[in-house]
């Protein structure tokens, strides 16, 4: 019912606020001292707080790269916890500045909630997770089985596709947050975890006893995941795809947060205009033109950010594979900074 | 006489203000602004929203009622799968509200008279059994309450191979409630029709019944009678059409039982956590209904040979009920609204299919919420009326 309210309360707020005429993002933000971040209610790696609530995650970096780029402090962040339900409803009543949210981007999102995708900070798909007593190996096993899956997602979506094509029946029990469905495929009300595959792995750990059960290898779908802005402010809008690109870009020229201050020397052009010491820099977005220096000094570079959170220095393990850079054999490409 | 004397004072005045001062045209006057005033609110409201809306790049109308949903449900009490569209998976959450509002409404209504009647009880232990309930049940949350069915008490429950199971037809496990389905093969119409009959009959007899013992004051079994004409007659009827109606037995295959009827574990612990919630205010309406009755009512029906249960029954009751309807309304609606809370365990009613997973798919969330909010009031409304309707006919008894 609480939730209800909330979002009814966000619905109200959209028709409350009519008539005021919109201060751009940019002003709120520098005017509040903090960025307003839309987060997940808990997903290792992507977006959880730790026991002192401090929030980490591949997610939380975006945030935390956009605070260090309009307020040059990448701690100035309010994190909001949303629901899968909630979420784009506290981005469009302005609730929220922006939403990395492990969101899929998707034409009816992009086009018709007024809100835009920045770009993708994790390529995704959608696979399973069943227990081991079960002996499933393959998705194309699962006729018949319970599932727990998370409301308002393309989880759902994908899911429903996926069966008719097999003509397999299934049986979806529908949960408010991840918490819920991981204990739900705990106590066996449900056969299988279905989700973006990476976000499997997270769950995966949240489990009593993490072995009991298995990724299966199927992807069924596409989830290129990224962070959202409101529709309408170009500024804003540019600020959060720039702040992004720059922790890739940082990553293709090497820089890091381990070098950053001895590459402000760097003779190389490329390192130069990134880091704002020659070309374009943030003014034309109405920011500090150093920006690229303050997310990479203070955030890191993408590698660093993969890495720390759902790579090889977490408990999560992922390979970068289509996250790799382009001239890595991944997918990640970003526009030249100039 | 006394006419005249009133208005000759006015008579000075001019006829304009005499009119202003006329109570009955103010009353009119500030009725109409006051209407104006909201029409006009409502109309800013209304224009700025989709202002705003169509300014913010955010879809608006009801367009999206008809496009196809691409999500499946987990129960649905009319054909429903993802190729069906958004405007159905309103339907299938409308009726799974009304499902467990019913249900929830004769649980509860059942359980809240026998316990508020065992609170009056002279026997101590049954008394105080009832009042702990009452306090218990009223005084948790009933959001807690309903965890706690879910959580602590269904989920614990065996896995589907190990069931525990009723002679091999019935089944429990914590995927749900398992029994068999009847299959009404052809001559099953029989049946429906000596059912038909049996009520019929019923109805008859009672009026018949009532008649006779107003005439002549002698009292007819019409209970036990009516029992065994609404088991005899379709049974008789089923042997003779050549017994056409089986049972489709619950079978574990693969993951799941299939066939036959599955309650799900989510519409149980929603039941229970309503019902026995709205049972113990309910409890305590009946208990405040029956005290309210003055105690020579019980004394004069004693006098005149009714034994205990039999002045419970013609004499309490009846007058009690004036002074629990009202108030009874009130619990019915709370607990039709209090259904919404089913989202928090994933039964799939209406705030979580319609206004969780449609909202998000279409992310029109103006529309969705304005329909939704329709369907509490239009139901709470509906109750309404009809204890309105049940009280104004149970007031007429007084005397
Ligand atoms: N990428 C999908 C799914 C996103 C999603 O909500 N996934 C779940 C994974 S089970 C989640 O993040 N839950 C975290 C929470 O409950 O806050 C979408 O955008 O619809």
């Amino acid at each position: 019912m609480k939730k209800a309210l909330k979002l009814t309360g966000a619905a109200l707020a959209l028709t409350a606020l009519s008539g005021l005429s919109q201060a751009s993002t940019l002003d709120t933000v520098k005017e509040r001292g903090y960025l307003s971040c839309g987060v997940s209610t808990g997903l290792p790696g992507f977006s959880s707080p730790d026991d002192k609530g401090n929030w980490s995650g591949l997610d939380v970096d975006v945030c935390r790269a956009m605070a260090a780029a309009t307020l040059g402090d990448a701690s100035k962040v309010k994190y909001t916890p949303l629901t899968a339900k909630e979420r784009f409803t506290a981005l469009q009543s302005g609730e929220i500045d922006v939403l990395p949210r492990n969101t899929t981007w998707t034409l009816t999102r992009d086009t018709s909630l007024g809100m835009n995708f920045v770009g993708v900070n994790y390529y995704d798909g959608q696979g399973f997770m069943v227990s081991k007593k079960l002996g499933v190996t393959s998705a194309k096993e699962l006729d018949g089985a319970t599932v727990c899956i998370q409301a308002g997602t393309t989880t759902e979506l994908n899911m429903a596709d996926y069966f008719r094509e097999h003509n397999m029946k299934y049986q979806p029990i529908v949960f408010d947050t991840s918490a819920q469905s991981v204990q739900g495929f705990e106590s066996g009300r449900c056969d299988m975890l279905t989700s973006d595959q990476s976000q499997l792995y997270g769950l995966r750990t949240k489990l009593a006893n993490p072995n009991d059960a298995i990724v299966l290898p199927e992807i069924i779908s596409k989830e290129p995941l990224g962070p959202v802005v409101r529709q309408g402010d170009d500024q804003w809008f540019n600020i959060a795809k720039w702040s992004l690109y720059a922790m890739v870009a940082a990553e293709e020229l090497g820089v890091s947060s381990a070098n950053v201050d001895a590459m402000m020397k760097s003779e190389n052009p490329g390192i130069s205009r990134l880091l704002g010491n020659s070309g374009p820099g943030g003014k034309a977005m109405g920011i500090s033109d150093d920006f690229a220096y303050q997310i990479v000094k203070q955030v890191g570079n993408y590698s660093e950010s993969f890495e720390r959170n759902v790579g090889k220095d977490s408990p999560l393990l992922i390979q970068r594979g289509l996250n790799a850079l382009w001239k890595d054999g991944g997918i990640m490409y970003v526009p030249p900074f100039r | 006489m006394s006419e005249n004397i009133a208005s000759a004072p006015a008579a000075g005045r001019s006829s304009s203000t005499r009119f202003l001062y006329d109570p009955k045209v103010r009353s009119i006057v500030f009725q109409l602004l006051f209407i104006g005033l909201l029409f006009f609110l409502v109309s800013t409201i209304v224009t700025n929203t989709t202002n705003n809306l169509e300014q913010r790049g955010i879809t608006t109308g009801f367009d999206f009622l008809s496009q196809e949903a691409g999500f499946g449900i987990l129960q649905s009490l009319v054909e429903y799968d993802e190729t069906h569209t958004f405007g159905k998976t309103f339907i299938v959450g409308l009726l799974n509200t009304i499902l467990v509002s019913v249900l929830g409404i004769v649980l509860s209504t059942v359980v809240g008279f026998l316990v508020g009647v065992g609170r009056l009880s002279r026997n101590w232990l049954i008394s105080r059994l009832c009042g702990v309930y009452i306090e218990i049940f009223r005084n948790i949350p009933v959001l807690l309450q309903i965890l706690f069915w879910y959580i602590a008490v269904l989920r614990v429950l065996p896995s589907p191979r190990q069931s525990l199971s009723l002679g091999e037809s019935v089944f429990l496990n914590l995927r749900g409630l398992y029994f068999p389905a009847p299959i009404f093969e052809e001559g099953s119409g029989v049946i429906f029709a000596a059912l038909g009959v049996a009520v019929a009959l019923i109805i008859g007899l009672s009026y018949w019944a009532k008649r006779r013992q107003v005439m002549t004051g002698q009292t007819f079994p019409v209970f036990n009678a009516s029992l065994a004409l609404i088991v005899l007659l379709p049974a008789v009827a089923w042997f003779v059409a050549g017994q056409p109606v089986s049972l489709e037995m619950p079978e574990l295959k693969g993951f799941n039982f299939r066939g036959g009827i599955t309650v799900i574990p989510e519409l149980i612990a929603l039941l229970l956590g309503l019902s026995f919630y709205t049972a113990a205010y309910i409890a305590e309406n009946v208990r405040a209904g029956i005290d309210a009755i003055n105690k020579g009512q019980q004394e004069a029906s004693g006098a005149l040979g009714l034994s205990e249960s039999k002045t419970m029954r013609l004499v309490i009751i009846p007058q009690a009920m004036r002074v629990v309807i009202p108030p009874l309304s009130t619990n019915y609606m709370n607990l039709i609204k209090n259904s919404s809370l089913a989202t928090a365990i994933g039964y799939p009613e209406l705030v979580n299919v319609f206004m969780g997973t449609t909202l998000n798919q279409t992310g029109q969330a103006i529309e969705i919420i304005a329909m939704t909010m329709a369907v509490y009031l239009t139901m709470n409304i509906i109750v309404s009326l009809f204890m309105n309707w049940f009280n104004n006919r149970m007031a007429l008894v007084e005397r």
